[in-house]
């Protein structure tokens, strides 16, 4: 946090701002022309999904339990106990999973290319690279935030699935609702309006915490500290941008009355 | 008959905000030739093969590699060039997430290996790469089982795969022990003789100096201050030259 503090304190906030904007368009205007390298793009998406799936499992699960376990008291009283799988489902779906799975992969992922790409920066790997021939943002950056994008709502609608099944765990704790019933009213509480904004900005949302990891470790100094420093700053920033393209998702899709 | 220049550099100066690292800078490097390039801590020796191999762009002045001039080259043309021109890095630069036959093979995929060459012609090339270092058994093992001398070696072999023309040597004895430094300068001598190469080597290592250079330019305060033999120079009279010697 103290690294974001002193963004906002001197004026180097825009500065980074606008730095962050040309490695943005650096990646559309270099992404997408050959050389593709598929190879790595397909290892990128194996370590940001496949590695990434059974802490997002695990924190999906917990989350679906406990939320129902917690909400559970308060419809009892209103006496809309029956209220408890829709409400779980779309307070899942909408927002809570989507938000939590980018947050994780913000601290796993974020942090991970941060620290990766400060320690080959700080250790002359990605000069290497280039005296090899090969242009090191399109086989380090590019594959890398085109993974986190296409990966995330990848482990966003798992962590739907699993979190509503943990959902279906704390209904049955204490009260009694069949496997049927449970997904009946799960499916009837949603519909296209919640599902399809919450996948779209979890696209925005891994691309990112790609766009951030890769930058702050892409431009990594002063050595193993400022490797330490990049993975720190990619978790902050990235966390950050999670929130707030959420709010502009939420106003947008409010605003074309999706819900 | 003089022997051709394999490199010619003529009034180069880079700077870093106010430091002036090179001012008006000039040498040439000949052909089978191993030049040490000499100078304190900070005097601009990496930047200058930095500005050879396009990572850092000077200011001003010109770099001919092989009699082509790289100012006017493009990202293809730079790549091209960069196959007759090795690098062994200072801090080596392996590759820490692939194994020592990845990290051979990388330069190769980018370079020459086509999707239906043959495997073995590309293990083929890896080995010899290996053979000539001493380090054939390695070829499985991670970078980080291997010894800081194992390491620089392993680096060299994958400067060498693709065979180049001119090597330039980043303070290749560094933070290595006097036994593995005077391994690394004599493989230096070997490569020379066995590739017929061209080198520019960066370093302040006295016994290395001695083992493996042809010439020496002594590079203060951003120009070439001296150059010559290194008995010659270790004689001189000039006391900024002869402080290095001693």
């Amino acid at each position: 946090m103290a690294d974001l503090f002193s963004i906002f304190r001197k004026s180097e906030f825009l500065q980074e701002v606008g730095h962050i904007a040309k490695f943005a368009g650096r990646f559309f205007s270099e992404g997408f022309q050959p050389r593709y390298e598929f190879r790595e793009f397909i290892r990128q998406c194996y370590w940001v999904g496949y590695k990434s799936l059974p802490l997002v499992g695990i924190t999906a699960f917990i989350m679906g339990l406990v939320l129902t376990i917690q909400s559970r008291p308060t419809l009892v009283e209103f006496g809309a106990e029956s209220m408890l799988p829709s409400m779980v489902a779309i307070s899942l779906v909408r927002e809570i999973s989507p938000v939590i799975t980018a947050l994780i992969c913000a601290g796993k992922i974020g942090s991970g290319m941060g620290a990766e790409l400060g320690s080959m920066r700080v250790t002359e790997q990605i000069d290497a690279m280039e005296v090899s021939g090969t242009n090191p943002f399109k086989y380090l950056i590019v594959t890398r935030i085109l993974a986190t994008t296409l990966m995330l709502p990848v482990l966003s609608n798992l962590s739907n699935a699993i979190s509503l099944y943990g959902g279906y765990l704390g209904v049955n704790i204490r009260g009694s609702v069949s496997w049927h019933l449970y997904w009946a009213q799960v499916f009837d509480a949603l519909s296209y309006g919640d599902m399809v904004p919450s996948i779209i900005k979890t696209f925005f949302f891994g691309f990112a915490i790609g766009l951030i990891g890769c930058y702050k470790g892409y431009y990594s100094t002063k050595g193993t500290e400022g490797v330490g420093r990049s993975a720190n700053s990619a978790v902050v920033v990235a966390s950050l941008l999670v929130f707030i393209i959420d709010l502009i998702a939420v106003q947008i899709t409010d605003l074309l009355n999706l819900t | 008959m003089e022997a051709k220049a394999v490199i010619e550099i003529d009034k180069l100066n880079k700077s870093f905000g106010d430091n002036h690292v090179l001012r008006d800078f000039s040498m040439k490097l000949y052909r089978g030739e191993n030049l040490v390039v000499l100078g304190k801590s900070g005097s601009g020796k990496s930047v200058l093969i930095k500005c050879i191999i396009g990572l850092l762009y000077p200011e001003n002045g010109t770099i001919k590699v092989l009699g082509e001039d790289i100012g006017n080259y493009d990202q293809k043309q730079l790549d091209k060039m960069r196959v007759k021109v090795g690098f062994l890095f200072q801090s080596n630069a392996l590759y820490d997430s692939m194994t020592v036959r990845e990290n051979l093979e990388f330069p190769l995929r980018r370079h020459w290996m086509k999707e239906t060459q043959e495997r073995s012609e590309v293990d083929g090339l890896v080995m010899d790469a290996l053979t000539d270092v001493g380090l054939a058994h390695t070829v499985d093992m991670m970078p980080s089982e291997l010894s800081g001398g194992m390491r620089k070696r392993i680096a060299l072999a994958r400067t060498l795969i693709l065979k180049p023309e001119i090597i330039l040597y980043d303070e290749p004895t560094t933070g290595l022990d006097p036994i593995t430094g005077r391994e690394i300068s004599e493989l230096i001598l070997k490569v020379q003789e066995k590739y017929n190469a061209s080198s520019i080597i960066i370093s302040h290592d006295m016994n290395c100096i001695g083992i493996t250079s042809n010439r020496v330019v002594m590079l203060i305060e951003g120009k070439c201050y001296a150059e010559g033999e290194y008995g010659e120079l270790s004689q001189s009279e000039d006391e900024k030259v002869r402080n290095f010697f001693i």
